[in-house]
């Protein structure tokens, strides 16, 4: 191993079933540098993290550890820690029901009792290096999240780790306290700790890290010293876009503008998961959320709709006044609402393709009025027809339709509502080609139905093709309002990595 | 440097709030009842008839405390007194009969373990089993009541420590001594084993972290599935031993032996302020739990109530208070923390 390299991982594979989580993935910490690990949701940081601490097992390739001859062996979270690899991870993983002081030391050394006094006395001591304020003898859930945060860093330099891998470990402080982690991260690192710092704030990585790994796809992306990595760069290397396609989006003609009138209109709204923001959509028109996944899209429509618990904000629906909390009262307000995880929020998989279609409209109207077979066979019918529905027959159980059938089934089941604004949060996620230009097109020919529509997609050709408004956010925050000809890639790109274009 | 004190714990806390409610209760009844409860032999008298009861209690706490549970405990407790009361009939040796209590508790302790911590099954549908099991093997031993007919354990057993200063004046003017059995004395040494192996020990503690948060307890380098191995074990082995001091009591092997028990025990823990969901609670506040639960019974037939659906009640009752209690306070708590 080169001198000053604390860890190389070489050749990582990880395989979920149905998913390749890792594949093939290279990563090198040197000592005493702040490392990012870059990538979108579900490209494989948490699953390379996870490998690294014994809490998954490779399937595939090699570690190896400063130190230690051969492989390092790791295959339980004590196994990693023995050899000088700590994790703070996002949620806390200490015990709240124990004190500051044993949490920082349960867990470790050998013998048959422990000696609280001195874990007191030692706990003590590093929190004071450290300028952590907590007591030792404190009950560790009485501490604020941030500190509880420091508690486990304490403990992992207590530990003399080699390796400190934190996971996420700001998305829950605020900036004062992020600005005390990052001090006490630089202080680390003049110890020559090699730290991963894995987040979703670009901001936060160019102000401590020294170089960044991009995962895609569970796939590596490759590894950037931070001088040469621009961060509309890092965007467009996370998201798999060059730069140099830009603007080759041809589109299907005019996009709808809407008219005038507004369907909707929220000032500061704001939800249990997303922090305040205004939202108006005109009658008629079609706007997009985009922005890293984990960015907070779909979180800001999940609180129009009131899927999450809302916790603020006045909202108009076609200029009056309403209060949607609950997602029935969205609904009787004429929104309807596609959600994200159509296997979780979405189908009900043991009910048929028909039972799948009729339940939105079913639940406004109430149980104690169910539609007649009749009525229901006759929406069944129309809407197959109508969305070109694949499915052997109305009473197929939805579960065994392909995605794209199940999508439409979905889409059928809001249309049949007659909603004045529909929401679809990834409607054309996992599905073929052809159907994702079928539901681009139908939410088009609604707009012309005065529709207001929604439309959220990962791939942002989708969403320029479709929307003329894109509201672009970053870290849980709308960053920016495209329109005209601002509406291209590239922009788009630019907007989400923030500052100045490179 | 000037020593700050700290809040209490939440096992603190709960533990706190149980002794004082029995200080009251009891401070209460002798107040209005009078009579017995104005005698240390009360208290002797609870002692003596709910040995068993502690140290069962005392095995359910620590596997509460891991976030388990073990409702087999009454069942293992009656297979113990009849197996050891049936060898101890055909003469044997009432050592070895100690012996015989202790590994049928571990038998069970570590199948159990084995099957909840290793196999990951349901503890309510381990111990449950267990529970039948040993109800069944019960029966399949004796259908009837058998009577120990050991000379020498009967005579080991009539032994009672007297305290004559905690004695009392009986109506014909002759002092009658505070009266303790062998069974009390065994019991208090598992309280305090316990207590020490929760509060000193590495594995004690490893208990707590458990039960506090099982994810964290397994990053923060804790062997999980041995420590939850382990509160089986302590709880299969303290059975093996309330089954003993049981039988040290009544001097009878019955097939409905310690029927309930494992109710009384998981209401005696939960009244000390142990928590089912885990992490919290501690011995001493079960000991107290056991007396809570026993003088509530004991207040209730001393009022009048002698029918023993009043116990029922009370005992349901008193679960109630102590758990919205707690689940009260605790939310209080909570709250006075999100403002900070």
């Amino acid at each position: 191993m080169p001198n000053g390299t604390v860890l190389t991982m070489r050749g990582i594979c990880k395989q979920f079933p149905g998913v390749r989580a890792l594949n093939n993935v290279d990563f090198t910490l040197r000592s005493g540098e702040i490392h990012a690990l870059m990538g979108e949701n579900g490209a494989g940081k948490s699953t390379l993290i996870k490998v690294l601490t014994g809490v998954y097992e490779k399937d595939a390739g090699s570690i190896r550890m400063d130190g230690i001859e051969g492989e390092a062996n790791i295959h339980s979270p004590q196994d990693a820690q023995e050899i000088g690899i700590a994790t703070v991870y996002q949620e806390i993983t200490l015990c709240p029901n124990l004190t500051v002081a044993e949490n920082m030391y349960i867990g470790r050394g050998k013998g048959l009792l422990v000696r609280q006094k001195d874990y007191e006395k030692k706990a003590e001591e590093i929190l004071r290096s450290l300028g952590i304020p907590a007591r030792p003898r404190q009950q560790l859930a009485s501490c604020s999240l941030a500190v509880q945060q420091m508690v486990a860093i304490a403990r992992a330099v207590d530990m003399k780790c080699k390796v400190l891998i934190l996971d996420e470990p700001t998305s829950s402080l605020d900036e004062k306290e992020v600005q005390m982690l990052f001090s006490l991260m630089r202080d680390l690192k003049s110890r020559g700790v090699g730290i991963i710092f894995v987040t979703h704030f670009l901001e936060q990585v160019y102000e401590v890290c020294d170089r960044i790994t991009v995962l895609r796809n569970g796939e590596l992306v490759g590894e950037y010293v931070i001088e040469q990595l621009p961060q509309v760069q890092l965007v467009a290397r996370m998201m798999g876009k060059e730069l140099s396609e830009l603007n080759s989006m041809n589109e299907f003609g005019r996009k709808p503008m809407g008219s005038e009138e507004i369907t909707y209109e929220a000032e500061q709204i704001s939800s249990s998961e997303c922090r305040p923001f205004d939202f108006r959509i005109r009658k008629g028109e079609v706007n997009g959320f985009t922005g890293l996944l984990g960015s907070g899209r779909s979180e800001s429509v999940r609180a129009i709709f009131g899927a999450d618990k809302v916790t603020g904000g006045r909202v108009k629906v076609n200029g009056k006044s309403v209060r949607i909390t609950r997602p029935i009262e969205a609904m009787k307000n004429g929104i309807g609402y596609l959600p994200e995880d159509r296997k979780r929020d979405g189908i009900i998989a043991d009910l048929s393709v028909r039972e799948n279609i009729i339940l939105a409209l079913q639940v406004m109207k109430g149980f104690f009025r169910p539609l007649s077979r009749a009525e229901a066979e006759k929406f069944a019918d129309e809407y197959i027809a109508a969305l070109n529905i694949k499915t052997a027959s109305k009473d197929t159980p939805i579960g065994s339709l392909s995605g794209g059938n199940q999508q439409k089934v979905i889409l059928a089941r809001w249309l049949l509502t007659h909603p004045d604004y529909l929401i679809l949060d990834e409607p054309t996620r996992g599905i073929d080609v052809g159907t994702k230009l079928e539901i681009q097109k139908l939410v088009l020919k609604l707009a012309e139905e005065n529709v207001s529509v929604t439309f959220i997609s990962s791939e942002i050709e989708e969403m320029l093709r479709t929307c003329s408004r894109l509201i672009v956010m970053r870290d849980r925050r709308i960053v920016g309002e495209l329109t005209g000809d601002d509406l291209n890639q590239n922009q788009v790109m630019k907007t989400i990595a923030g500052g100045e274009a490179s | 440097m000037k020593k700050r004190r700290e809040p209490f714990t939440d096992t603190q806390l709960l533990m706190t709030i149980t002794i004082c409610i029995f200080v009251v209760m009891y401070v209460l009844a002798m107040i209005f009842l009078g009579g017995g409860f104005l005698r240390a032999q009360q208290i002797f008298d609870l002692l003596n008839d709910n040995a068993a009861l502690i140290i069962v209690s005392c095995g359910l706490t620590v596997v509460m405390i891991g976030g388990g549970i073990d409702i087999s405990v009454g069942g293992v407790t009656s297979l113990v007194v009849m197996s050891c009361v049936l060898y101890l009939n055909g003469n044997g040796n009432p050592f070895l009969s100690f012996l015989l209590a202790l590994g049928i508790g571990l038998a069970f302790g570590i199948l159990h373990g084995l099957l909840v911590s290793y196999l990951e099954i349901q503890p309510f549908i381990v111990t449950l089993a267990g529970m039948f099991f040993a109800r069944g093997m019960t029966t399949i031993l004796s259908v009837n009541p058998q009577k120990l007919a050991h000379e020498g354990l009967n005579a080991f057993r009539g032994i009672k420590i007297e305290i004559p200063w905690l004695g009392y004046i009986a109506k014909n003017g002759n002092l009658i001594p505070g009266r303790i059995e062998l069974g009390v004395v065994m019991a208090l040494l598992c309280v305090i084993v316990v207590f020490l192996i929760l509060k000193f020990t590495r594995l004690g503690r490893n208990f707590y972290a458990l039960g506090g948060n099982q994810q964290s307890a397994l990053m923060l380098g804790i062997n999980v599935k041995k420590t939850r191995f382990m509160t089986y074990l302590i709880s299969g082995l303290l059975s093996g031993i309330a089954g003993f001091v049981f039988m040290m009591h009544t001097g009878a092997g019955n097939a409905t032996n310690a029927a309930g028990a494992e109710m009384n025990a998981i209401a005696s823990s939960i009244i000390g302020g142990t928590l089912l969901t885990g992490g919290v609670g501690n011995i001493i506040g079960t000991f107290f739990g056991t007396l809570t639960l026993t003088t509530i019974k004991k207040i209730v037939v001393t009022s009048g109530l002698k029918d023993p659906w009043w116990q029922s009640i009370s005992t349901g009752a008193m679960l109630l208070f102590f758990i919205v209690l707690q689940s009260i306070v605790l939310s209080r708590r909570g709250k006075s923390k999100a403002k900070e």
